[in-house]
């Protein structure tokens, strides 16, 4: 050993050391001035509220869904005025469907985005960082979305029904019928937004989400149309009934698209417990995975 | 205090960490380095509980990060500068974070301050650069104002101006009694930033130990020594005389000596001694950078290699390559390449199994001591290459080749030379 060479220490210096570490009582030292609070699901509210209306997506979506539901709403009574068309005993709101059909696409979309923007962009470790409590943080996103979506699509459903009642005069819509297409409609749409949130949390990716809940929406009513086969007859039927084209329509008539098909607010059952069983697969998931 | 226990986590087939078992206190700043790929990432998720270890667990203060009373107040957490939704300003990311945290709204202003962000607060932060990402990062970590901070990478993307000012942050963070773990593939910033570092690679523990024990186990130092150029034979002579002296001599391409193991005077009086002349003796110190790579040079898992073009040259006969009597090392950049150590992380053939031009025998150099691991305590703990790849350089590196290297190793024994 000589000067120009420093010494290294004789044992291996790279295994793992069991250094004496002295180490504080409990470990901290450092003590915050800023009052300490645990958070809740208030906060976690609060944080949802601020992350939705804080994005373009948010507003894109829902405005889009707007001017489609007044839009389409608005075209179809007054085609209905001017041609003096005969609505068979059924309510002036039915005309309210299609936009609230057309309008459920923004609702589903905003629901995946919702959740999947922050897979997207890895907001979601930014976020379980400041929450390890995960079920709160999705229980907060689900409500924040679903009273959102409910509020907008009931507001504008009730408003486009007044102008349709306003322009197409024949004959008054009764309470119940008023209710069904307004919060009925709100709730089955939100529903549906609900679902595709608990499919973004489970799928990850705004576009896959986006894309099963189109089928989702879709397919049933579709491939129902092109079954021609005599044996699938039931199937058919059965689609035709069940489709969410179908249970939606329910709530601006007295049935759906078929005779047997759900009614009442049966459809809204169906969906809630849907949505209820994606989203338990979304909490279990994302309590379970890693992000 | 973080405190890690046999940390693993297998990705599939992949294992990303095995068994890491390290502890990081309170007050210092604990440098977390690694190549790309081993495992940094993973180990600080794990911590985070965002992964779930494969076995193994991690605690703060005591506790599982998910199960910690409060813990956005006793953790902060910088992962990836890219982690914010582009869309959202700068303001509402921060504030949604302390609505979440349930921290006072006013916070947020005071950390926009502290990471000089308050001009762009209201800008939507995809219009960031790399460096703005990363105050938007630190400001989020500093939200709840933690006693544990982690930063993955802090200074990337960084100016001059803000990794100066991330590294005194760190600094006054741990003087304030914080417990601070950054990590990073520089060595040369954690050297200036960190007291203690945790060094890992593909996903092992490599070393944990304080910087400056680092510094004096890794920073070896040689001497150049050269004899004169037009008589080989005093270089031959040169060559006995330093090696039956204890010293480790590597030869460079140009025909000098790399000598360590003894000091400038003696190796003066021992040419003197054998009458030899010298044309150069000169002290070179290798740099930390240097010996961190040595270090992780077995564990680099993305290795750049020369673009050969063999396809389009013609190939030399197999054989034409002659390997030299004494292990050489290139000419520039006298920092040597690995010693000989058993690489505990190749299952099988280490990277170098298949180098060309690995000298089949023991070199001269060693030679002239029978038995390899020579003169016990003198630096050069490492007998200079034996089956070491050419570059062999600088002998004296025992960090890298603990006979039981990283104590949880369990491929230590197909290493290619465990002696």
């Amino acid at each position: 050993m000589t000067a120009a060479h420093p010494q290294p220490p004789a044992q291996q210096p790279y295994a793992h050391q069991q250094q004496p570490y002295h180490q504080q009582p409990g470990g901290y030292a450092y003590t915050s001035p800023i009052p300490l609070r645990r958070a809740h699901l208030g906060d976690a509210l609060a944080s949802e509220w601020t992350k939705i209306r804080s994005v373009r997506s948010t507003l894109w979506t829902l405005g889009v869904m707007v001017v489609l539901m007044v839009g389409v709403g608005l075209l179809a009574a007054v085609a209905v005025s001017a041609s003096g068309a005969d609505l068979e005993g059924q309510s002036i709101l039915l005309l309210g469907f299609y936009g609230m059909l057309l309008g459920s696409l923004c609702v589903v979309t905003l629901g995946v985005l919702t959740i999947s923007s922050e897979y997207g962009t890895g907001m979601i470790r930014t976020t379980l960082t400041a929450s390890p409590n995960r079920s709160r943080v999705l229980a907060a996103k689900a409500i924040v979305f679903f009273l959102l979506a409910f509020t907008v699509t009931t507001v504008t459903a009730t408003v486009v029904g007044m102008a349709q009642s306003a322009i197409v005069d024949t004959g008054s819509s009764t309470g119940e019928e008023w209710l069904r297409a307004t919060v009925g409609a709100g709730l089955f749409v939100a529903l549906l937004g609900l679902l595709s949130l608990a499919i973004g949390a489970l799928v990850r990716h705004s576009a896959g989400a986006i894309t099963v809940m189109i089928g989702v929406l879709l397919l049933p009513l579709v491939a129902a149309m092109f079954m021609f086969s005599e044996q699938l007859e039931t199937v058919r039927q059965f689609l035709f009934a069940y489709s969410v084209p179908s249970l939606l329509v329910a709530f601006y008539g007295d049935a759906g698209l078929t005779e047997s098909g759900p009614h009442g607010w049966t459809p809204l059952l169906i969906m809630a417990g849907i949505t209820a069983v994606a989203l338990a697969g979304a909490f279990l998931a994302l309590e379970k995975r890693d992000v | 205090m973080i405190e890690a226990v046999g940390l693993t986590k297998r990705y599939g087939a992949k294992t990303a960490v095995y068994n890491l078992s390290f502890q990081v206190r309170p007050g210092t700043v604990t440098g977390f380095l690694g190549p790309n790929g081993s495992g940094k990432s993973t180990t600080m998720r794990m911590i985070l509980g965002l992964d779930r270890p494969t076995a193994g667990h991690v605690t703060i203060g005591g506790h599982p990060f998910r199960q910690l009373p409060n813990a956005p107040r006793q953790v902060g957490a910088l992962l990836d500068a890219k982690a914010v939704h582009g869309g959202r300003s700068a303001r509402n990311h921060l504030l949604s974070l302390a609505q979440l945290a349930g921290i006072p709204a006013r916070r947020v202003d005071e950390v926009l301050g502290v990471v000089g962000l308050q001009g762009v607060a209201k800008r939507r932060s995809n219009g960031f650069s790399l460096g703005m990402g990363q105050r938007l990062g630190i400001a989020a970590a500093l939200l709840g104002d933690p006693q544990v901070l982690l930063f993955d990478e802090p200074v990337n993307g960084l100016d001059p101006e803000g990794i100066l000012w991330v590294r005194n942050l760190m600094k006054s963070l741990a003087a304030e009694g914080r417990t601070v773990f950054v990590s990073s593939h520089l060595m040369s910033e954690m050297a200036l930033t960190a007291e203690h570092l945790i060094v890992i690679g593909r996903g092992q523990l490599l070393a944990d130990m304080s910087v400056k024990e680092f510094i004096s186990v890794n920073s070896s130092d040689f001497a150049r020594v050269r004899a004169p150029g037009t008589e080989p034979e005093q270089r031959e002579k040169l060559l006995g005389v330093l090696t039956e002296a204890g010293g480790q001599v590597l030869s460079e391409p140009d025909g000098a000596l790399r000598v360590t193991g003894l000091a400038l005077p003696r190796i003066s009086d021992l040419a003197h001694e054998a009458g030899v002349r010298l044309w150069e003796l000169s002290p070179h110190q290798a740099s930390l950078e240097e010996a961190y790579m040595r270090l992780t040079q077995s564990a680099v898992d993305y290795r750049s290699t020369t673009d050969q073009k063999n396809g389009l040259m013609e190939q030399a006969p197999p054989g034409a390559w002659m390997p030299p009597a004494v292990p050489e090392v290139p000419q520039q950049g006298w920092y040597a390449p690995p010693p000989p150590g058993p690489n505990p992380y190749g299952g099988g053939p280490g990277p170098y199994a298949g180098a060309p031009g690995r000298p089949p025998a023991p070199p001269a150099g060693p030679s002239a001591h029978p038995g390899g691991p020579l003169p016990g305590a003198t630096a050069p703990a490492a007998p200079p290459a034996p089956a070491g790849p050419p570059a062999a350089g600088t002998a004296p590196q025992p960090p890298a080749r603990p006979p039981a290297a990283p104590a949880p190793a369990p491929t230590t024994s197909d290493s290619e030379d465990a002696r």
